[in-house]
């Protein structure tokens, strides 16, 4: 064999090498699962629509005293979509959820807004309710704030001292 | 404002396949480059060797996709590549002891032992359902464990080699119990810190604003520095000794996040060591070798002595950025240039660029152990895919550590790559045990259970764990997700 032969295999094989290692890192890359967190306004051309959707979500709580058409679609997770934790989910089993500063609670804020047990979230009857659990800034409900055992549509936003979390299935 | 969708896990089974394709390619490469290089045309087996390579690690893939869908993707392709670069190079280093007339086998053998190797990981993969069933075996992992450390002091059982009496004689093949001792001991550990940490983790005296733990506390890491200095003394290998301390302490760490733990134990070890090399005079001659390596007299010492040492930094030197190619270097002239060299055996022949593309597919192998521990629910879970992944790559320190003169040289083995079949067989164990850990780590809530319906049925466990991922919950100190099982039952009260 050449001379140039050996050479080009030899530097070749680290090549290849060097290729199997980015490809394995490229993996890696692809593979830090979690939460993907997108930016609505990139999502909805133009600023026009942002203020439609506030006024979108008020309604929801209003209608949680009327029967619920879309009872059959439950919300199965729970998720903080601004304030520190933004990007954690929490699936919604049959048990309650407990939010506050507490480290006993089941989503624990660092946020100095929210009281140490400041709101639970819990099922009744095929529904979610959200209740204020005594907070010194209250808990809200789109821009209503909860005085009473509130219930919850898929898509409806609570918000807890910094935090807003959003019920999603 | 923002939306938040969580990110689908793919199982990664078929991403496996095609990173195994190139893994495969650099083994089955590897070994036909040094037979042109060494006698100018193809090994004539090679086609044998690398459809028995590919039957074995297709064959893994196989049970993967059988029994742990969705275990992390990158393990295999990089265990596979490691073991067939080591595979050639240790048959590059049999032609090269033929040409001298002197006559080895170690690439057979270790072709033997990678198959059993391979074999056990897929029977560890089919037995093994759960990884929390090793919780059970905790402390009779901890008996197996130190029976198996201490059997080469048995007497006829045990032998001696090269002063290191770390070895027994079984059927004609010798072994280190110790190599498979480190897993029964990495179970026993994860185990028993699991449940301890809490205690362990709590503040004592502050000295020089470093927390250290309460006084009361410190039996455990003194039992352990007792034990590994038992193994030195009277094993007399420094590798072995260095390694269970090193898993204890570094598992210490990862229970409790206190540093003071890391701190004590090297200062544990330092000392440990110090006595040891002024009173034992084979650590005191690695030390020697290791601070005056290029002294005449320490070079040319008959028993530890430097030359080793000195003539494989020469042979990596010699090596340079790009090597001298597969087949071309002399890295025959290091003695045990195929087990405990073998890394400047490496360097030599694939240069600077080669060994650093090696030593990234180690990081990248620690790197899936701790995200797989990190991914875990359980805290034992979490302890010992840790612990595994520190193995790996504290043996990697140690080994290229004492190879480059950065540490003194210990008798430990190159993971996958350095001739020997214990150390092989042990390694493949770790793997199947954190490619089984990591199934359970990244498999979605909902999906089911590998191989459910098949066969008797896999009996499921009640899971005391929360149904959330813990991974999501922000935890506060470091007891980590065993808050959690107690909280939910505070909520349910709460209900009532």
């Amino acid at each position: 064999m050449s001379e140039l032969t050996i050479t080009l295999l030899r530097l070749g094989y680290l090549v290849l090498l060097w290729v199997f290692v980015l490809a394995a890192i490229g993996v890696l890359r692809r593979d830090l699962y979690g939460t993907k967190i997108v930016e609505r306004r990139l999502r909805r051309s133009g600023g026009a629509a942002a203020p439609v959707a506030p006024k979108a979500a008020p309604p929801a709580p209003a209608a949680g005293s009327a029967p619920f058409p879309k009872r059959e679609v439950a919300p199965r997770r729970l998720v903080v979509t601004a304030g520190p934790l933004r990007g954690t989910t929490l699936p919604l089993t049959s048990s309650a959820i407990l939010i506050g500063r507490a480290p006993s609670c089941t989503l624990v804020l660092d946020d100095d807004y929210s009281s140490s047990r400041h709101a639970r979230i819990f099922p009744q009857d095929g529904q979610w309710f959200v209740e204020d659990l005594g907070s010194t800034n209250g808990t809200f409900v789109g821009r209503e704030r909860v005085t009473e055992p509130t219930a919850l549509r898929t898509g409806a936003q609570v918000k807890v001292g910094q935090s807003i979390l959003e019920l999603q299935r | 404002m923002a939306t938040v969708a969580p990110h689908r896990v793919r199982p990664g089974r078929t991403l496996e396949l095609g990173l195994l394709v190139i893994a495969l390619v650099i083994g089955v490469g590897a070994y036909a480059l040094v037979g042109l290089a060494t006698s100018g045309t193809l090994p004539v087996d090679i086609l044998g060797y690398g459809a028995g390579l590919v039957a074995l690690t297709v064959g893994l893939h196989l049970v993967l996709r059988w029994r742990a869908p969705y275990a992390d993707p990158v393990i295999l392709p990089v265990v596979t590549a490691l073991n067939g670069i080591g595979l050639a190079m240790i048959y590059r280093i049999d032609i090269a002891y033929a040409a001298r007339d002197r006559v080895s086998t170690f690439a057979e053998r270790q072709l033997g032992w990678t198959a059993l190797g391979v074999v056990l990981a897929g029977v560890v993969l089919v037995l093994l359902r759960d990884h929390r069933t090793l919780r059970r075996y905790t402390y009779t992992a901890m008996v197996v464990g130190l029976g198996l450390i201490v059997l080469p002091l048995v007497p006829g059982l045990g032998t001696e080699i090269n002063g290191a009496r770390i070895w027994i004689r079984f059927a004609g093949n010798s072994f280190q119990p110790a190599e498979l001792g480190k897993i029964a001991l990495a179970v026993f550990f994860a185990g028993y810190l699991v449940t301890t940490r809490d205690t362990l983790a709590l503040a004592g005296p502050k000295v020089l604003g470093l927390q250290l733990p309460r006084p009361r506390d410190l039996g455990p890491i003194l039992l352990a520095w007792a034990v590994s200095l038992g193994v030195l003394v009277f094993e007399r290998d420094l590798g072995t000794s260095l390694l269970f301390f090193g898993l204890f302490v570094g598992m210490l760490y990862l229970a409790t996040e206190r540093l003071s733990w890391v701190v004590l134990g090297l200062v544990l070890f330092v000392g440990g060591a110090a006595v040891a090399s002024q009173v034992f005079s084979h650590v005191g001659a690695r030390f020697d070798a290791w601070l005056h390596a290029f002294d005449d007299d320490v070079f040319n010492a008959s028993p530890g002595g430097s030359g080793q040492l000195v003539r494989g930094l020469f042979g990596m030197a010699s090596g340079g950025l790009f090597g001298t190619g597969w087949g071309e270097g002399r890295p025959d002239l290091v003695p045990y240039a195929e087990s405990d060299f073998i890394v400047a055996s490496l360097g030599e022949e694939l240069g600077l660029t080669g060994l650093l593309a090696i030593l990234v597919m180690y990081v990248v192998l620690a790197q899936r152990g701790l995200r797989t521990a990190i991914g875990v629910r359980d805290g034992f879970g979490k302890l010992f895919a840790g612990g595994m992944a520190f193995v790996v790559a504290f043996q990697c320190f140690v080994v290229v550590g004492g190879v480059t003169r950065l540490i003194p040289l210990t008798g430990l083995t190159m993971p996958f790559v350095a001739y020997g079949g214990s150390s092989l067989l042990a390694n493949w164990v770790i793997v199947a045990l954190l490619l089984r850990i990591s199934d359970s780590a990244r498999r979605p809530a909902g999906a089911p259970l590998p191989g459910g319906g098949a066969g008797g049925g896999p009996a499921p466990e009640p899971d005391p764990e929360p149904p959330y991922d813990a991974d999501d919950v922000p935890t506060t100190g470091p007891t980590g997700d065993d808050v959690h099982e107690t909280e939910i039952i505070d909520v349910r009260e709460v209900r009532r």
